[in-house]
């Protein structure tokens, strides 16, 4: 008597079944829906139906072959792959588009003049006042906050003990997600009405870019407080220990010996911090006001920045305001992006993990 | 008594050489300063000379300001909100919450409400989620358990960089480009699906609801992939092993292991993500439709929004008509910090997951 085969293992799809099912999809969806014109045709209908024809495909087959459960683990593999495609299309066509439109005004005319005296039917303009703006505006708001958000992680990670520490801990998340327009709404019944007319020369409200650095300021506080305080509970303990061994009091092993260690993470989340406040447009419209000439004094005056320039160039009807809305749009994206991009890459190599 | 790591302290890593070496620059502070408990608390005291005025106090005052300046600015934004915004209420002629119109401005009888902005705010707000937060968990599962793990840290990191782009940006995209697909797709979902109420605008398509929401969706979407992602990564491998080992495929040891354990997590990084949505303004200012229609139809050419609203009537607007929008900032204020409070609430009673909330 010959021995049965015995297989240990269940019957598996040969390798190409996946393809060949994905291949017979295709074409059936295109078949149909594209050249037959089924529910109205068009490329991309064709390629929502042929999806949905290879998972239909895929659950039908594996289940014959592999069973149920196989069947519906390769059916949740492949819905997962393919909504990661559908999140990656996005991203490539913002960028593709940004690239595209963007680069029309790209010259030295653009960041080396005002758009003083340009109106929606000009040429030319630029946005160097908006670029000055933005630096200042972001510059002061992170000379504000960055000590202010590094006192209070020393605080929430050194001396903070009972329920105040909890509170502030837990405030400082809920603040992160205070919405940038009700920041800006603040400064605007905060500084603009009350504390403007108190220095300006006609003593009347006002806007200024100082105000758009303080909406900043808020909306920068609660990430740059969270990130640092993530940093410093890195800090191993030992190190804090020997320090105090060496009979170094709390805060001068706190300033010299804490912070030191937990720097480039500590850099890290500033700069992200600071791509955030960058690109950040509702507060500013609501307390820099915008404008079109170039205005340097942040404190007294209209202030444009990139954002607000983005904004007011959109938003007029002609075939000279997109370009420049979108030029500025691209650098705007470019600043944020190498940013970011520095910040990441700068906290990978920190040794601090 | 030296060892690496100290019992009770988290860190397993032992310190790095490197970061020693601050201390050494500290090495120039003379033996004589001894710190020693007195009386149960902390003080300096240097041999041989009188007390120096204390640093260790002002240091300790300074931080703790600082951490009060936190609560402070929560208060004082409530405060100020309501003191601008009281004025404009008390003028108003029409019911704040049941009118939909926005008229703060008029001479004669100044009326607005936010029936139309707050019906906008939550119906772009749900339908984003709704779209979003699938496939978040899609891209989040796929990082954290299906891709290799050098592609899954280069994805990260794009997903990351979409999180960067400002919401302008988004805006402009929308308004310029995104809109000519939408349009497309509206006409098509009104043909096929018409007599659905949400779709029963017949057009001419524009700046919709729909339009805002899947701009709004995409820029959610890396919120809620980044939080559930990191939750996803702590799931114990031995519950994953376990359920390996008792035969499950990939995606039943997903759905028996790692999904209910990251349930909580979940929860708070959509609730996280509402939080965002509800307030975006400027991408929702370009691509809503600005009326105020009190309205479920989503592909016609209408919507609002809350924050939408302030940036799009803030530039008209005059003493009364930024008191009015003030007020709206206040309901505003007060929704997101309901939902936030809420998402942080759920974070806190899972302590393994707090440090992944961003």
């Amino acid at each position: 008597m010959t021995a049965l085969p015995v297989t240990l293992r269940a019957r598996r799809l040969p390798g190409f079944a996946p393809w060949a099912i994905a291949a017979g999809a295709v074409a059936v969806a295109y078949a149909a829906v594209y050249i037959g014109g089924l529910m109205g045709g068009g490329g991309f209908l064709a390629l929502v139906a042929a999806v949905l024809l290879y998972l239909v495909g895929l659950g039908v087959i594996a289940t014959r072959v592999e069973g149920s459960r196989a069947a519906r683990n390769r059916i949740a593999t492949s819905l997962i792959y393919s909504v990661v495609a559908l999140a990656l299309w996005p991203l490539v066509s913002v960028v593709w588009t940004l690239v595209q439109k963007g680069t029309s005004r790209l010259d030295a005319d653009f960041f080396g003049h005002s758009n003083a005296g340009i109106t929606a039917f000009d040429a030319n303009g630029g946005a160097y006042h908006a670029i000055i703006g933005t630096l200042e505006q972001v510059g002061i708001a992170t000379l504000i906050t960055v000590p202010l958000g590094i006192l209070a992680a020393v605080y929430i990670v050194e001396y903070g003990r009972g329920r105040l520490a909890t509170a502030i801990r837990f405030f400082v998340d809920v603040m992160t997600g205070i919405p940038s327009i009700v920041a800006g709404l603040f400064v605007l019944a905060f500084w603009v009405y009350v504390v403007y007319p108190l220095y300006s020369p006609d003593g009347k409200p006002g806007y200024s870019g100082f105000a758009a650095s303080l909406a900043l300021s808020v909306l920068m506080l609660p990430t740059i407080t969270r990130s640092c305080e993530e940093m410093l509970r890195l800090v191993p303990t030992a190190l804090r220990e020997g320090s105090y061994a060496l009979g170094i009091a709390k805060w001068k092993t706190i300033v010299r010996i804490v912070l030191p260690t937990a720097l480039p993470g500590i850099v890290t989340g500033v700069m992200l911090a600071v791509a955030r406040a960058a690109g950040e447009t509702a507060p500013v419209l609501l307390v820099a006001g915008g404008f079109d000439s170039i205005n340097t004094d942040p404190f007294i005056g209209n202030q444009s920045s990139l954002s607000i320039y983005i904004y007011q160039q959109a938003g007029l009807g002609s075939q000279f305001g997109p370009p420049r809305a979108w030029t500025a749009a691209l650098t705007l994206v470019a600043l944020v992006l190498s940013l970011t991009i520095v910040a990441k890459l700068l906290a990978r190599r920190s040794k601090l993990k | 008594m030296n060892p690496p790591t100290l019992p009770g302290s988290t860190q397993s890593a032992e310190p790095p050489d490197e970061t020693v070496r601050p201390s050494g620059s500290a090495g120039g502070v003379p033996p004589r300063i001894v710190n020693h408990r007195a009386n149960g608390r902390d003080t300096n005291v240097i041999l041989g000379r009188r007390r120096r005025f204390g640093a260790e106090p002002v240091f300790r005052w300074l931080t703790t300001g600082s951490g009060l300046a936190v609560l402070l600015i929560i208060v004082a934004i409530g405060f100020f909100l309501v003191a601008k915004a009281i004025p404009a209420l008390r003028a108003n002629d029409a019911n704040f919450f049941t009118y939909a119109d926005w008229f703060p401005d008029d001479t004669e009888n100044p009326r607005f409400g936010i029936r139309a902005v707050a019906l906008g705010t939550v119906l772009t707000s749900f339908i984003a989620l709704l779209v979003a937060v699938p496939i978040a968990l899609g891209i989040a599962l796929c990082l954290s358990h299906y891709a290799p793990k050098r592609v899954a840290s280069t994805f990260g990191f794009v997903i990351d960089l979409l999180a960067a782009v400002p919401s302008i940006v988004f805006g402009l995209w929308g308004r310029d480009y995104f809109i000519d697909p939408v349009k497309s797709l509206s006409a098509w979902l009104h043909t096929y699906f018409g007599w659905i109420p949400l779709f029963g605008s017949d057009g001419p398509y524009g700046k919709s609801i729909l339009l805002g929401s899947l701009v709004l969706a995409i820029m959610i979407l890396p919120i809620v992939t980044s939080l559930s992602r990191e939750v996803f990564r702590q799931t114990p491998t031995m519950n994953e092993e376990a359920a390996l080992a008792l035969g499950a495929t990939k995606w039943e040891m997903i759905r028996t292991a790692v999904l209910p354990y990251g349930r909580p997590g979940i929860l708070a990084s959509v609730m996280l993500g509402l939080g965002r949505a509800l307030g975006e303004t400027i991408a929702l200012a370009m691509t809503l439709g600005a009326n105020y229609l009190v309205t479920f139809d989503i592909v016609g050419n209408s919507g609002n929004s809350i924050a939408a609203n302030i940036a799009n009537r803030f530039g008209e607007a005059g003493d009364l008509g930024r008191g009015a929008l003030i007020a709206s900032g206040l309901v505003l204020f007060a929704i997101t910090l309901v939902v936030n409070v809420s998402a942080r609430i759920i974070i806190y009673r899972r302590r393994e997951f707090r440090e992944a909330a961003v």
